[in-house]
């Protein structure tokens, strides 16, 4: 009893040391954002702000300067919204369909494009830019955000494919023939059946391409154009600015108001997040 | 109703290198049960996927009526099928999952829901309608699996071991209302098992697979009474067919073999048959209830010794050591064996089976 006792508090102390090195960086963030910007040069790093103040989080967002527009990352945010929700909406769609197309494994083909997918996500992203921006360019759509979206659904759609056609597979197979029999088609057994099957792993998808594409730099920075910038490369420009005073707390501010949306899906998502990771889908009894 | 015929004609079906199914061919009457009858692995759930259309095949027609729906979708070719996994959908209510295939037909609503309603009382199942899968048992479950087939009013019922996920309660229930279903709405119905019991009880006739072969397709009497070899008189019937290898001896006034134990079996009623060589060597089949106890020895009996007595409700099995082989014989409970050592046995000669005993072919 006593060692069991002894063994539950070595595994909390363990863990709440890693919790503490994992949140530190962040309450130092947060503590910095909250403070002044003479009392973060004199003061010490670990000293809680005297007077906490939102000014620097309402100069992130709205009024600081980046590359001449004095808006903050306000703009920038709201451009990542306008190049994430489409994108991650149509790769979740094409990457769907893909995935159903593949589980069926109906033919030889189905498994050799599989191994071509899987080539694809081997393929670190700086050897596949200057082909990308070549076709982009060619097709019309360099430096716009549609540019930017068909780039990010091309480069998510061999993972989120694989994501579903893996859990796809975990589906009986004699369900999708009985629909088959009932006279359902490809899209009506995809939308009546397997859909609704799916909710899980649909949040799983959302979740990891959300993140993913919110946190991108590289293909936004080449891809979406000036005026098209997302609050990744608007958060470039304001933490890295060579000139002028360096505003530690709006830079922190404004790192943390970009980080929001991601941390905000996992939040929301957790539930089912860790239900469609861990488990597959609830098959009926005695099936 | 209109009744179809099912022909199945030169199918060949491989996984990878080995072969299932080869010039496989099958003829199922119109508004016939006939039960598919084998182990499994012998290829008979993949020659139910054939027919309905949902696992492609390299080679062969297939026929419903007049139509040929090798090249037809699975929905062109009105049959409908019941899973032994019962495979309902489930995110949808019992209701849904029996409308689900009006729904994607294009049958309007009102029509679909009276049609629902009508199977759902022919199977009792009107109050479960408005439940997942998930909140009913496993019979439950299976009567909407075989009412979401129903409901279609297919031409061909096809049935994959749809009693085999039950437990033997229900299965006796289940398996009566298939009878009733059938007698009062006989469509053409074809019907896969590795039940022996259940396919004798449920078929007008069976054809028994044995790798990818039909072994013997006849009624069921005929398979039970004279299995056309060793194989299929081993899978039929409970307990197993006694089976002793010997000489034939023709020439007494009693058919008599003669075994490898030296033991000498009178088969009195065994009519000789012209094909049969004297001192022909063969394998006797004789099932356990065409072995008596008989109140004292003849000359057309034999003795044996009990071993094992198995009580059974109405039957009683005796194992019994004739002469160095173990033969089950059914006794009926009233007719207590004592044990001892010389009990006189009468093989009833005229309902014994002969087989080859190198091919297993039948010989009498």
């Amino acid at each position: 009893m006593r060692r069991r006792i002894g063994r539950t508090t070595a595994t909390h102390l363990t863990l709440a040391t890693f919790a503490a090195l994992f949140a530190a960086p962040i309450v130092f963030m947060i503590l910095t954002s909250l403070k002044t910007l003479p009392e973060i040069n004199n003061g010490s790093i670990f000293a809680l702000p005297e007077s906490p103040s939102l000014a620097a989080w309402s100069k992130a967002w709205g009024s600081a300067c980046i590359s001449g527009t004095c808006e903050g990352i306000s703009r920038g945010f709201i451009n990542s919204l306008a190049i994430v929700l489409p994108s991650l909406i149509l790769c979740l769609a094409l990457g769907g369909i893909t995935g159903y197309a593949l589980s069926l494994r109906a033919s030889w083909h189905a498994d050799a494009l599989l191994k071509a997918i899987l080539i694809g996500l081997f393929i670190p992203i700086q050897a596949a830019m200057f082909p990308m921006v070549i076709v982009v360019r060619e097709l019309g759509l360099f430096g716009t955000r549609a540019g930017a979206v068909l780039v990010h659904v091309t480069w998510g759609l061999p993972f989120v494919s694989l994501l579903f056609r893996n859990y796809f597979l975990t589906i009986p197979r004699n369900i999708i023939s009985a629909a088959r029999i009932d006279g359902a088609g490809f899209y009506a057994i995809l939308r009546h059946i397997v859909l609704p099957l799916s909710l899980p792993i649909c949040a799983v998808a959302a979740a990891l391409q959300f993140t993913f594409i919110w946190n991108e730099f590289l293909l936004s920075l080449t891809f979406a154009g000036a005026g098209h910038e997302p609050v990744t490369v608007a958060l470039n420009i304001l933490a890295g600015a060579q000139f002028g005073v360096q505003e530690y707390n709006v830079n922190m501010a404004a790192t943390l108001l970009a980080a929001l949306p991601t941390i905000g899906i996992y939040l929301l998502y957790g539930k089912i997040f860790l239900r469609g990771v861990t488990t597959g889908i609830t098959k009926t009894r005695h099936a | 109703m209109n009744l179809q015929a099912v022909q199945l004609q030169q199918i060949r079906k491989r996984y990878g290198s080995t072969f299932v199914l080869d010039d496989f061919n099958l003829e199922v009457a119109a508004g016939e049960f006939l039960v598919l009858l084998g182990p499994s692995g012998c290829g008979k759930s993949t020659l139910l996927n054939i027919v309905a259309g949902v696992e492609p095949h390299e080679h062969g027609r297939v026929l419903i009526g007049d139509r040929d729906v090798t090249d037809l979708e699975p929905s062109e070719r009105h049959v409908a099928m019941v899973f032994q996994s019962f495979a309902l959908y489930p995110t949808m209510t019992a209701r849904a999952n029996i409308a689900f295939a009006l729904k994607m037909n294009g049958v309007p609503a009102a029509e679909a829901a009276r049609r629902v309603e009508r199977v759902a009382a022919v199977l009792q199942i009107e109050a479960l309608l408005d439940r997942k899968p998930a909140q009913l048992s496993g019979g439950q479950q299976q009567r909407v699996a075989i009412g979401r087939a129903l409901v279609r009013n297919p031409s061909v019922l096809l049935l994959d071991e749809p009693l085999s996920n039950l437990d033997a309660k229900l299965r006796t229930e289940l398996r009566v209302e298939l009878r009733k279903l059938h007698q009062s709405d006989p469509r053409t119905t074809l019907y896969v098992t590795h039940d022996q019991l259940e396919a004798l009880m449920l078929a007008s006739r069976i054809a028994v697979m044995h790798q990818g072969q039909i072994l013997q397709c006849d009624t069921p009497e005929v398979i039970y009474e004279r299995p056309a070899n060793r194989t299929v008189a081993a899978f039929v019937g409970t307990p197993t067919m006694n089976f002793i290898e010997g000489r034939l001896d023709l020439t007494g006034a009693a058919a008599v073999l003669h075994t490898h134990t030296g033991a000498r079996i009178p088969l009195p009623g065994l009519s000789a048959t012209p094909s049969l060589a004297p001192e022909r060597p063969v394998v006797l089949g004789v099932r356990s209830e065409h072995i008596h106890i008989v109140p004292t020895e003849t000359l057309a009996s034999t003795t044996g010794r009990v071993l094992v007595e198995e009580m059974a409700g109405a039957d009683t099995y005796v194992l019994a050591d004739v002469g160095g082989h173990e033969l089950t014989i059914r006794t009926s409970a009233g007719e207590r064996v004592r044990r001892r050592d010389s009990l006189p046995i009468r093989i009833d000669g005229a309902a014994a089976n002969l087989f080859c005993p190198t091919n297993g072919t039948r010989l009498s």
